[in-house]
This record gives C-alpha cells, structure tokens and sequence, in this order.
C-alpha cells in the first residue's frame, strides 16, 4: 500500500502530468464553451425570423424559377441547340410549392440534449486517451530512462510488483481525472441545453443510454492509458510508445487506408482500428460498400452494409491491451536491468 | 566473523550474434566479513558493476551462488533489501523532482520514516540545497544525493560503486570520514573505487577482479606484502662510482637496474647485506630506501593494466587468471 500511495504522490507531483492533465481539460472546456456559444435557444423570435427566411428563399426561388423557364421558352423560339439545360417541355420547370421549404431549415442552431449528447462523448474520451495515453507513457517511460526505476528495484526487489502498483497507481490517477470530468462534461452539456438548447424528452431510457456510452468512454480512456504505459515500459523510453503510436497511425492507419483504397478491398473500414474506437462508442458503426447494388421494391439502389459492433470492438480492445501489458510484464521480468 | 556477502563461481555470459560470445563474469568469488569496509577493484568493463548489479537482482547471473546477510539472492532480495542499501554506477534520478522530493518518495516506497530524509540530507551535506532541483545539482552533488538515498535506510550492508565520482578534494574527505563512521557503527561497507589511494586509505580488505575473475583478495596489508617486490633503491656518494657497485652487486646474485644518479636492486631480502658488499670494496651508500609497494602497483600488476609508452591499452586487455600474464584482448566492448 505503501508503495502504491508514493506511486500516486510520483505521479501528481510530475509536472508533465499536470500540464498534460490540465490541456486536456482546457480542451474539454473549450469545446463546451465553444458549443454553447455557436448554439441558441430556439423561440418565438428565432421561429418567426425562419418563417421570414423560408418565405424570402420561397420567392427567389419562384423568380429564379420563371426566369429560367422564360430562358427556356426563349431558347426554343431561336432555336438554340439544347445542350440539355432545358427540359423538351418548358412548362415542366415550376417553382416548388411553399410548403415544401420549411422554415426549420432556418432555425439557427440549437443544442437538443437528447439528441445530440451522446455524440459528444466522443471527443471526450477521445481528448482524454489521449492524455492517458501520453501521460501513462510518460510516466514509465522517464522512470527507466532517468534510472528511477532502478533505483526503486533496489527498494523493491519484485519487479512485477513494482510495475504493476505503478500502472494501478496511474489507473487510480486517470480515473481521479476522468469521473469528476465526466459528472463536469454531463453539466457542462445539461447548461449548454438549458440555455442555448433544449432539454425536453429526457427518460429514464435516455439517461441510462448516456451512463453507458460515458462508461464504455471511461473504458477506453483506461484501455489505452494502459497501453501507452505498457508500450513505454515495453521500450524503456516514452518515445517507445509516442513512436510507436505515430508509426501506427502514420503508416498502418493512413497508409493502410491509402493501400486498401487503392486496391478496391471491400469494407476497407473494418481493417482501420479508428472504426473500432468509433464502435465502442456508438455500439455499431455500418460500412456501406457502394461497389455493390441491392435493388428494392421502389427500384433504388441500397448498398451491402457491415456493422461494426461494440462487441467486436471490446474482443479487439481486450487482446490489444492483454497482449500488450502481457508483453510488457514479460520484459520486466525476464530483462536484465543495466 | 561471519559473512554478509558471498559470491561462489558467479558467472555472466552475454551472447550476441555480431560481437559473439563475452564472459562478464567468470566464476567469480568474493567474500566480505560482517564490520568491514572492503574495497572492490578492477579495471573498466572487468566485471565490477556486472557483479554488484547480479547481487542486487538487477542482472540474472547464469550460474554461481550468492548470499547477502546470511540469505541466498536473488530469491531472498525481497527480505534483504530493506537492509542493503546500494548505489550502482553514476547516480541518475528524476531531474524534475527536489532532493527531497526523490528521498521523500524513496522513503514512502520503503516505508521508510520521513523524519529520516533530513537525517541523511545532514549527513552528506545537501541539507541547505535539498530544495532544488536535481537537474540543478553537480555531478558531485547528486553523487551525495545518490549516497543519501543508500543511507535512507540505515541498512546494515552498504554497497556504494564510484561514491567519490565527481567530488571535490573535501568531499572526498567527507566521503572517506563518512565511510570510517558508518564501518565503526557496526555498518558493512562495500566500496568499488578506482581512486586507489583512497582504497588503500579507507579499506580493512580488498577484492580485485580482471576479466570477471579474482585475481586477488583479502586484507589490504596482506594484499600488499604478497606483491611486494624486495626493492631497494640505493645512492653512492660518488656517482663514479655507480658501475664499480653494479659489478659487485651483480657478482653477488642481485638483480641490478643503472638509472644516472641511482641504482635499483631487486630480490633483497636484507638491505644491510648491500652496505656491507658495497664496503667491502670501498663504495659507499648516501641513501638506501626499501620500495615501498602500493595498492595502485599491484592493481597495475595484477591486472596487467599499466600503461606502456607508445601503446594505446584497449578496454577489456587485461590480466587472464592461470594465463601468461600477458595482457590480450578478451572481445566485447563497454557494459561490464
């Protein structure tokens, strides 16, 4: 226990953790802060002023509509060659009905709570793995590479031991972070509706939809805290696992999507670990493979679909990280120390 | 006097596909009694850190048997490092965090009492800078630092590789006071040095390693009687003389040496034998003084390590036990 309450004394008194800790939560600010100011309450006001656009878009379109259908009867009176501009029939080109331009298209843009809350979970666990992740590197990776971690296995001969309460210390931290944002993100976005949006249609459904998308983002902000430690330990060196993220993502995200693209391969999506992240957040990501024409009842064309799981994103989620750690405990106790 | 450190035949073998096979450790042996301050010595990459990194658990030997306070290591580490405290080679800690911060932490680790930070930040002198930050620190500082954070644990067995790297000519003295106090209060002292004048200084007894092997052990005096070489270095009243007394010496069976001012004997076992001879026939001695042999001539002798006018000595050339005594390259490079 000892050793746990100095790793967590380690791990808040490093500086880099709390300027890594602190930007990430600016981030986190900003973009609350962002969204309320790009979003307004809709009322009586904003809906008169969309009714007001929706008539003036309504007449420019019926003066649009009659000049182009003078400059169609026109071309057919001189006849000009038609280049397939105009219709045969000049009187097919009519201006739409009124009722067909709605008034919400004008409607400024508001925050619906219900409807538009999940998604913002999304940047959050995104923004705050991120930190997990670099922090969690961070936090081994300096201890081998400045020799700290030599010196506390002169202290504390059991290396699995010592890395372990090392890695349960900085879970504990990131979790430390993470629920207090979490509660401070849901107010954060329950203010935003209340005054730049709306709050209405809130079950008990609705709310348990939240807490679960919110669990499945503090998941993966601990999953991939984990594996940026274990990457670090794994090299001996935070640049190890920085490195080897940017490797990752550089040439087995970006040039794999390039490569897979280029070669026609279907569902190239399902080979792209950000579509699993995206899974584990939403529940299911659907590919559509536009390649492919499945003709319905109405003769339209619909795509073959594949959907991405949450389910499959855990199975990906938990090998990753039991190979990983696994991996890095291997190391630590078979590698000499030098 | 019983032991609180023992190494039998340890053996450390590095094996890589482009330099080969290289034997850090070569059936190893050392022994040091309870109370001591003991001296381990040895030229760069013989062995020395290799051995104290092994015996701390750092390192995994591949054979031999070692014991630390009467436990058999590396199993029993877990129940000895709370008694052992160890710096190993050059002190390295976190650069961001104070000296107090790094030994705070450290004590937290082992369970250390905190009133015990300030115990030893007195006792190496860091007490008025323990504020700063490491990266702030001379080498000399965060060597005292490093010292510290052995003495953290008022262990019984105190293993300290280079302690005076980098300390100015008090610290050093500092250093040595500090060793001699600790060794009288019942502390064992391991001190791997290449400041041999401070070994010899500091040290009851002494352990020297070339190429992974023991090459000699035991009481420093003993050390040094058995490579004591008989000399005796001698000077006449009249320099004209010098090559009168060489004929007569050399008739006598003595090894002689002619500089311009002086003559050096070798295999003398009684000086007086050299006045009478030179009396005999009329010469006569101004100055005769036995050579005194010191730790750093037989460290050189042993290890074959002196340095010779115009060759530039490889890491790693050095004395083979049981060999010619000739040194030869043994392959590998850095990192013993």
């Amino acid at each position: 226990m000892s050793l746990f309450r100095t790793e967590l004394r380690r791990l808040t008194k490093r500086r880099f953790t709390r300027y890594m800790t602190l930007l990430g939560l600016l981030v986190l600010a900003a973009v609350v802060i962002g969204v309320f100011f790009s979003n307004q309450k809709i009322g009586a006001e904003q809906l008169a002023r969309a009714e007001v656009q929706a008539d003036q878009q309504y007449q420019e379109q019926v003066r649009y509509i009659e000049q182009e259908r003078v400059a169609c009867e026109q071309a057919k009176k001189a006849g000009t060659p038609n280049d397939g501009r105009y219709p045969d029939d000049c009187s097919m080109i009519t201006p739409p009905s009124r009722d067909q331009i709605e008034a919400k298209w004008f409607l400024p843009s508001t925050f619906d709570f219900r409807e538009t809350f999940d998604e913002t979970l999304i940047p959050f666990a995104a923004i705050l793995a991120l930190v997990g992740f670099v922090v969690g590197a961070s936090f081994v990776g300096a201890e081998w590479s400045t020799g700290g971690m030599m010196n506390l296995l002169l202290w504390r001969p059991k290396r699995l031991t010592v890395l372990l309460t090392k890695l349960a210390a900085l879970l504990t931290g990131i979790l430390a972070v993470t629920l207090p944002a979490a509660v401070l993100w849901f107010a954060g976005f329950w203010a935003v509706a209340s005054f730049r949006g709306s709050t209405e249609k809130m079950t008990s459904g609705v709310w348990q939809s939240f807490m679960l998308t919110g669990v499945r983002g503090v998941v993966l902000v601990l999953a991939l805290t984990t594996i940026g430690f274990a990457l670090a330990s794994l090299g001996r060196h935070t640049a190890m696992a920085l490195g080897g993220v940017v490797a990752l993502m550089v040439v087995g995200q970006f040039g794999l999507g390039i490569l897979l693209s280029m070669a026609n391969v279907r569902w190239a999506e399902a080979f792209l670990l950000p579509t699993y992240a995206l899974a584990w957040m939403t529940k299911t990501v659907t590919l559509q493979d536009w390649n492919s024409c499945n003709a319905t009842y109405y003769g339209e064309c619909k795509p073959d679909t594949l959907d991405i799981t949450w389910q499959q994103s855990s199975v990906l989620l938990s090998v990753g990280v039991v190979v990983i750690l696994g991996a890095a405990l291997w190391a630590m106790r078979r590698r000499d120390i030098s | 006097m019983p032991a609180v450190l023992e190494i039998e035949g340890l053996r450390k073998t590095y094996k890589s596909r482009r330099r080969g096979t290289r034997n850090a450790l070569d059936g190893f042996d050392m022994r040091v009694d309870a109370g001591q301050v003991h001296g381990f010595l040895g030229p760069n990459g013989s062995g020395k850190t290799t051995t104290l990194r092994t015996l701390l658990g750092l390192i995994r030997p591949d054979g031999g048997r070692m014991s630390l306070l009467g436990h058999e290591v590396p199993d029993a580490l877990p129940a000895v490092a709370g008694q052992v405290g160890a710096i190993v080679e050059s002190p390295q800690f976190f650069p961001h965090f104070t000296a107090r911060d790094t030994l705070s932490l450290l004590a937290g680790a082992g369970e250390v009492p905190a009133t015990r930070v300030d115990e030893v930040l007195e006792l190496v002198g860091l007490r008025d800078r323990s504020g700063e930050r490491v990266k702030t620190y001379s080498l000399g500082m965060k060597q005292r630092l490093a010292v510290a954070s052995a003495l953290l644990k008022n262990p019984k067995l105190l293993i300290l590789d280079e302690p005076a790297n980098g300390l100015d000519p008090g610290g050093i003295r500092e250093m040595r006071t500090l060793m001699r106090t600790l060794a009288e209060s019942g502390m064992t002292v391991v001190l791997s040095s290449h400041i041999l004048g401070e070994i010899q200084l500091i040290c009851d007894s002494v352990t020297i390693i070339s190429l992974g092997r023991r090459v000699a052990f035991g009481p420093v005096d003993e050390v040094l009687a058995q490579h004591s070489s008989s000399a005796v270095r001698i000077r006449l009243e009249a320099v004209s003389d010098l090559p009168a007394a060489i004929e007569t010496l050399t008739r006598a069976g003595i090894q002689v040496t002619g500089h311009p001012d002086h003559l050096m004997l070798a295999g003398v076992d009684k000086p007086a034998s050299v006045t009478r001879l030179l009396a005999e026939q009329n010469l006569y001695v101004s100055e005769l003084a036995p050579i005194a042999v010191d730790l750093e001539s037989v460290f050189l002798e042993l290890t074959a390590t002196a340095p010779v006018p115009g060759q530039h000595r490889q890491v790693d050339e050095s004395m083979k036990v049981g060999g010619t005594g000739q040194p030869g390259p043994a392959g590998g490079g850095w990192g013993a």
